[in-house]
């Protein structure tokens, strides 16, 4: 090290008021010796990051129904690998012949009509960065007290971003026809419970997207190969996969997807439907429970995302919520889509809780843990947005820093929702 | 200036939308309604009928391997309430009778997504009957109770009291009502 590259490290280390960490072992690191393995068509990981998958709960009674979340903990940017995008099933993945499938708008149309994916793949198309999520995101908070192991995969891994292409609904329902009486959408999809969920025609019309492309390629079988609806802001499971019609109606079905699940029980008792806009959530992936941190120097790293709009502002606290700071908001900042942020900072070894705070366009404020239950009750199983704590422990490694709700006489209250996790008790 | 006039020349090729899909005939499009979606008014509900003894019998064949054998829940969910809703009452307690504002989303369930393993299989007259079963277990209807098209939007479930439209969807839809 020369004299004046030392003399700036010196004043980089006393600036910060911290001595260098040192963690880096010496190694040398030659080129590779020999010819490297030849071209090959279709892209593979790297085997050294095999451990990276979607997580699955051990107790499933069957992996038919349930999902399997978004390892979150080890990714970054706002677009997740298609292999890795979280996934949701009712009656598992359906293999579906792309030259069979064929979609159909009936009903209150003046003509009804079918499309095979050559025809819908003529008409014009728009692109678009969305996340969708899982209204049973977040379902790992409704434990009481909360879970020490939670790692953020497990607290908010039902979120995935992707570049989406496809038919915006609106032109199929022109092409149909709507009549005047045309108030809801009835989309069914191919899988074999034949989800059904009711969309209003505003909606539909406004900028629900029927989709084929995933990040520039064919939908993965799980997110609804050929053909799914997209439906931006709004709860994964109105966003029907393996789509293969509309029928347009003046009633909702009520169908089981719009009743007894993915209907939302509040504080005062009473039970919402339609509970369709995802509200604002932040999650520091980062540090986050279940790694371990190093004493020094460590970029805080997290993702948030609103239905109502674009990300404004992320404030993160290192120290338990008595101070915030507003992380950086990296580009491209979109409309309904996973925003990145990242906040600099230096971890001096002493035990802290961080936690990260989203603002959306609409004025929106991410929840605490304890305002969040003033306004949903604890029984519910949807739309868990509230701050996610993580707890640094003197030793570096990271555990679930949630606060457990505060003078709650507390019946022990398993999780549902999604069939995410199924958890004892 | 130039977008304009690029719009003018194809204003005439679009008049007429893009000729794009098969127009279908009523018939075709009925043939395409194979999993027919259920209103709570009882639209989409088939002919036939059935009774808890039939209901009874199927579900101990079909049913309650994965649902108990009274419904009580098993691998899969209750279906039988064991108490009237409440904010104590864990999410895995909710039920038919406690939770489900809609009987004929049990036709519309049953039809389209039941049983698990070979879902549309069961019959018209094999789906009322379920659906009677589960209506009288959960305390719903007498044992005499007959379900068909003409009883199952009739059926009052005692949970429809609690629902609301969410106060944000309303905001954004005011026309909305729960049926």
């Amino acid at each position: 090290m020369d004299r004046r590259s030392f003399l700036k490290t010196l004043t980089a280390a006393l600036a910060a008021g911290t001595a260098r960490v040192v963690a880096t072992k010496f190694d040398p690191f030659p080129p590779a010796p020999t010819l490297g393995r030849p071209l090959q068509p279709l892209g593979e990981r790297s085997r050294f990051e095999a451990h990276v998958v979607r997580y699955i709960s051990p107790n499933l009674p069957s992996r038919h129904t349930g999902a399997a979340f978004a390892p979150i903990s080890e990714l970054d940017g706002i677009i997740h690998p298609n292999g890795l995008h979280f996934e949701r099933d009712h009656s598992g993945v359906p293999e579906i012949d792309p030259k069979k499938w064929r979609l159909v708008i009936h009903g209150l149309v003046e003509k009804p009509l079918m499309f095979d994916l050559e025809d819908l793949m003529r008409l014009p198309t728009e692109s678009h960065v969305y996340f969708i999520e899982c209204a049973g995101n977040g379902q790992n908070g409704y434990r009481e007290p909360p879970e020490p192991t939670l790692s953020a995969t497990r607290s908010r891994g039902l979120v995935s971003g992707a570049e989406w292409t496809g038919v915006p609904l609106r032109i199929l329902l022109e092409e149909a026809g709507l009549k005047p009486q045309a108030k809801w959408l009835l989309a069914e999809g191919a899988d074999a419970s034949a989800w059904v969920r009711s969309i209003p025609v505003e909606k539909g019309l406004r900028d629900v997207l029927v989709a084929f492309k995933q990040n520039g390629e064919a939908l993965r079988p799980e997110q609804g190969y050929p053909v799914r609806l997209v439906v931006p802001g709004w709860e994964g499971s109105i966003q029907v996969k393996w789509l293969r019609r509309i029928l347009v109606s003046d009633q909702p079905a009520m169908s089981r997807g719009e009743t007894s699940e993915y209907t939302d029980v509040m504080a005062n008792g009473s039970i919402h439907a339609f509970t369709w806009v995802m509200e604002p959530q932040s999650i520091i992936t980062r540090p986050s429970g279940g790694q371990r941190i190093k004493r020094g120097f460590n970029e805080i790293r997290g993702v948030a995302w609103s239905g109502f709009g674009k990300i404004v502002r992320v404030k993160v606290s290192t120290d338990g919520g008595r101070t915030w700071r507003q992380a950086r908001l990296s580009d491209p900042i979109l409309d309904r889509a996973l925003t990145r942020f990242t906040l600099p900072w230096r971890w001096d070894g002493r035990e802290t809780v961080i936690l990260s705070r989203a603002v959306d366009e609409a004025g929106n404020v991410q929840p605490t843990r304890a305002e969040f239950f003033k306004r949903w009750a604890r029984n519910n199983r949807y739309h868990y947005n509230a701050i996610q704590a993580w707890r640094i422990q003197p030793s570096g490694e990271v555990i679930n820093g949630d606060p457990p709700l505060a003078g709650v006489e507390v019946p022990p209250m398993q999780a549902g929702g999604c069939g995410g996790e199924v958890l004892d008790g | 200036m130039a977008r304009w006039f690029l719009l003018f020349l194809l204003a005439p090729a679009l008049a007429s939308g893009y000729g794009l899909g098969l127009p279908l005939s009523p018939d075709k499009a009925q043939a395409y309604d194979v999993t027919p979606i259920v209103l709570p008014d009882g639209r989409g509900l088939p002919e036939g009928e059935g009774d808890y003894g039939m209901g009874f019998e199927i579900y101990s064949f079909e049913c309650a391997s994965c649902h108990g054998p009274n419904g009580e829940g098993g691998p899969f969910d209750r279906l039988v309430a064991d108490a009237p809703f409440s904010l104590d009452l864990p999410p895995h307690r909710f039920a038919i009778g406690n939770y489900w504002p809609y009987a004929t989303t049990l036709y519309d369930y049953i039809r389209r997504a039941m049983p698990f393993q070979k879902p549309h299989a069961l019959e018209p007259d094999e789906v009322y009957a379920l659906v009677a079963f589960l209506l009288v277990e959960n305390e719903i209807v007498p044992e005499d109770f007959v379900a068909n098209r003409e009883t199952l939007p009739g059926v009052k479930m005692p949970a429809r009291k609690l629902y609301q439209v969410d106060p944000l969807t309303k905001k954004l839809f005011p026309w909305i009502e729960l049926p």
